[in-house]
């Protein structure tokens, strides 16, 4: 392991910032929160990624101090944060709203934090002024929320969030209002500002692809569990079961059953009549276990004829073509029904396409392409 | 402009007509010569100069004024308090009985609220007077201002009480800090609806008041039961006027007030 490279969690000696211990919270009989334990370190831009009801804002809520778990705890630094209210946090929520407060000046607005902990009216002032500095909102401190645009004020609720230089800093889809190119634009800032600050960002998105670009590690959450806390790359490329490698991203599923050949290799049978696919796998499958494999399409390559070397190769028909400019999807119908999506960069102008409707075409990946999954 | 066609004209004087002839002739009997209301006889302002040396009219004027300013400062404070829990003290046990206690008194009979808060001074042995006035008058207008401000609190947005705690303010704190500020127009008009409510509240008064203390309505109420005098026309005429600067006034602050606002956002827009 490269000591330069930020991973706290591969060190078992590095002490965890927050702790989730066994937390479970109910409201009523619902459970939002199902006996979940995670450690996240300091400095980690940390994302929260799941479908709406999943429990990842519950979990924001926990940590902000609206709720209260119902059993376990939450530990910050150490210290069991449950009987501590709000406003006695060392914690910070940018909210999805932005909250901003309408009835003060974006100045007022950031320092209204600092004015709570009484800071001396000097450095109350150069810590504005840095925080507008740091956000470029210096020009438009007089403003009132409602005179500049929702990209400013999305800067304004993060300046204010971080004004209190908080141990945690949460935030609540904060990118959601705005629109994709803007959005694209405040991620970098956010993971710039994350640096510069070092602080502990927790993120909560349902953008997957939002998640993957400004966290260092990504929990992906479904009713109130953790289904794989890992780093974007180890998500997307060994998701650990079929609704992470689903949810994340465009997959192939295909459901087969696996025969070990060869070490850490088996064979996939997968269709009556068609050839057994190989893939390999560090995870041990027992004879004729049901098994999934999941493709990403960008992994799978298409051609008009059998690559000679091919492992895994297949024919079909393509049934139909996304284009999506730089990228093409092709849908292709195998003989059986199944539909397999391939995708491939656009290098060539669209009239020059290779393949086109009801064209028959070989999909052909490699073994250590897919990654094969239990039941 | 659009010219009104004939029917549109026809209703609209008839409309006003119906509104404003009756108080046309208060007004313009109130500067009438004669001691007969009905006979005209030439132009006057004596009645208002006789209205200035009417000591019990004053008094009367100075009672009402007082109540009101009490009873609807009181009843704000109530009334503000009680939305606030209603609407935002999540799900406690009789919540929904407590909602709609508070809209009872809206459509209780006037003479049942006067004659119960008789029972109950007469009860504790509370002489009547001033304070038996205010107190009654707070009782009925308390809930107008609750479901005034009730209504503006359903729309506030509860993320920002969550980000003055989040940013280190206790409850308290974030209700004076952000909460009343932001609901501020609504108590305001909460306020005044209560202060005109007590202003020409007759029904409630009339039960609850004393020998001691006579507010305006019940005074002209007893002396036109005596014969309408001129003194009366005059005073009535002074009441419109009170009324019509304070609307005028209201209504001017919130179009400047509005105006700025405008100024502010298309200043905004230009820098963008």
């Amino acid at each position: 392991m490269n000591s330069d490279v930020f991973a706290p969690w591969e060190d078992p000696q590095a002490k965890p910032l927050i702790q989730f211990q066994n937390v479970t919270k109910r409201f009523g009989d619902f459970t939002a929160i199902d006996n979940l334990s995670l450690d996240i370190f300091e400095k980690e831009f940390f994302a929260l990624l799941g479908p709406s009801g999943c429990g990842k804002t519950t979990m924001m809520r926990m940590l902000a101090g609206f709720e209260t778990p119902t059993e376990g705890h939450i530990m910050l630094g150490g210290q069991d944060i449950d009987p501590i209210p709000p406003n006695k946090r060392a914690v910070n929520m940018m909210f999805q709203s932005y909250a901003l407060f309408p009835h003060l000046s974006i100045w007022e607005n950031i320092a209204f934090g600092l004015r709570r902990d009484n800071m001396p009216k000097h450095d109350l002032e150069e810590r504005v002024e840095e925080m507008l500095r740091l956000t470029r909102l210096t020009q438009f401190a007089r403003r009132k929320p409602h005179q500049i645009s929702g990209g400013q004020r999305q800067r304004v609720a993060l300046a204010r969030s971080l004004a209190k230089a908080p141990k945690l800093l949460l935030l609540d889809e904060p990118l959601g209002a705005l629109d994709k190119k803007l959005r694209q634009d405040t991620q970098f800032e956010l993971m710039d500002i994350q640096e510069k600050t070092g602080t502990t960002f927790v993120i909560v998105t349902h953008d997957q692809e939002e998640a993957m670009t400004v966290a260092s590690r990504v929990a992906v959450m479904d009713q109130g569990q953790l289904m794989q806390v890992a780093t974007p790359d180890r998500i997307y490329e060994n998701p650990n079961s079929v609704y992470v490698a689903d949810f994340i991203g465009d997959v192939n599923i295909i459901e087969g059953r696996a025969t070990a050949n060869g070490e850490d290799t088996y064979q996939i049978d997968w269709a009556e009549g068609q050839a057994p696919l190989t893939a390999t796998s560090a995870n041990g499958f027992a004879q004729g276990q049901a098994c999934h494999l999941a493709i990403r399409p960008e992994k799978v390559t298409i051609s008009a004829d059998r690559p000679a070397d091919a492992i895994n190769a297949v024919q079909g028909k393509v049934h139909d073509i996304a284009y999506l400019g730089n990228l093409s999807t092709y849908y292709v119908e195998l003989p059986n029904g199944t539909i397999i999506k391939a995708q491939t960069a656009n290098t060539r102008r669209i009239s020059r396409r290779s393949f086109t409707w009801e064209d028959p075409v070989w999909l052909s990946w490699t073994a250590t392409a897919a990654v094969l999954l239990a039941d | 402009m659009n010219r009104l066609s004939w029917f549109n004209a026809v209703s609209l004087t008839l409309g006003f007509a119906f509104l404003y002839i009756p108080m046309i002739i208060l007004i313009i009997f109130s500067f009438n010569e004669s001691k007969l209301v009905t006979v005209w006889a030439g132009f006057s302002t004596k009645w208002y100069g006789e209205l200035v040396q009417n000591e019990a009219f004053l008094d009367a004027a100075w009672v009402t004024v007082r109540v009101a300013v009490f009873s609807s400062t009181l009843a704000t404070i109530l009334g503000t308090a009680a939305a606030y829990v209603l609407v935002r003290g999540g799900r406690f046990f009789g919540r929904t009985l407590f909602s709609g206690m508070i809209y009872a008194p809206l459509v209780m009979p006037e003479v049942i609220t006067g004659l119960s808060l008789l029972l109950l001074f007469i009860g504790i042995g509370l002489d009547r007077g001033i304070l038996t006035i205010v107190l009654a008058h707070t009782t009925f207008s308390m809930c107008f201002v609750s479901v005034v401000v009730s209504s503006r609190l359903v729309t506030f947005d509860q993320s920002l009480e969550e980000a003055a705690l989040d940013l280190g303010c206790s409850p308290a704190q974030a209700f004076r800090l952000v909460t009343l500020p932001i609901i501020a127009p609504a108590v305001i008009s909460g306020w005044l609806l209560a202060f005109t409510l007590s202003l020409d509240d007759l029904v409630i008064a009339s039960f609850t008041s004393g020998p001691s203390a006579t507010t305006l309505p019940i005074k002209i109420f007893s002396a036109v039961r005596l014969g309408v005098s001129p003194e009366i026309n005059a005073l009535s005429t002074l009441m419109i006027a009170v009324v019509t600067v304070g609307v005028i006034t209201a209504s001017l602050v919130t179009k400047r007030a509005m105006m700025r606002q405008k100024q502010d956002e298309m200043a905004a827009a230009r820098t963008e």
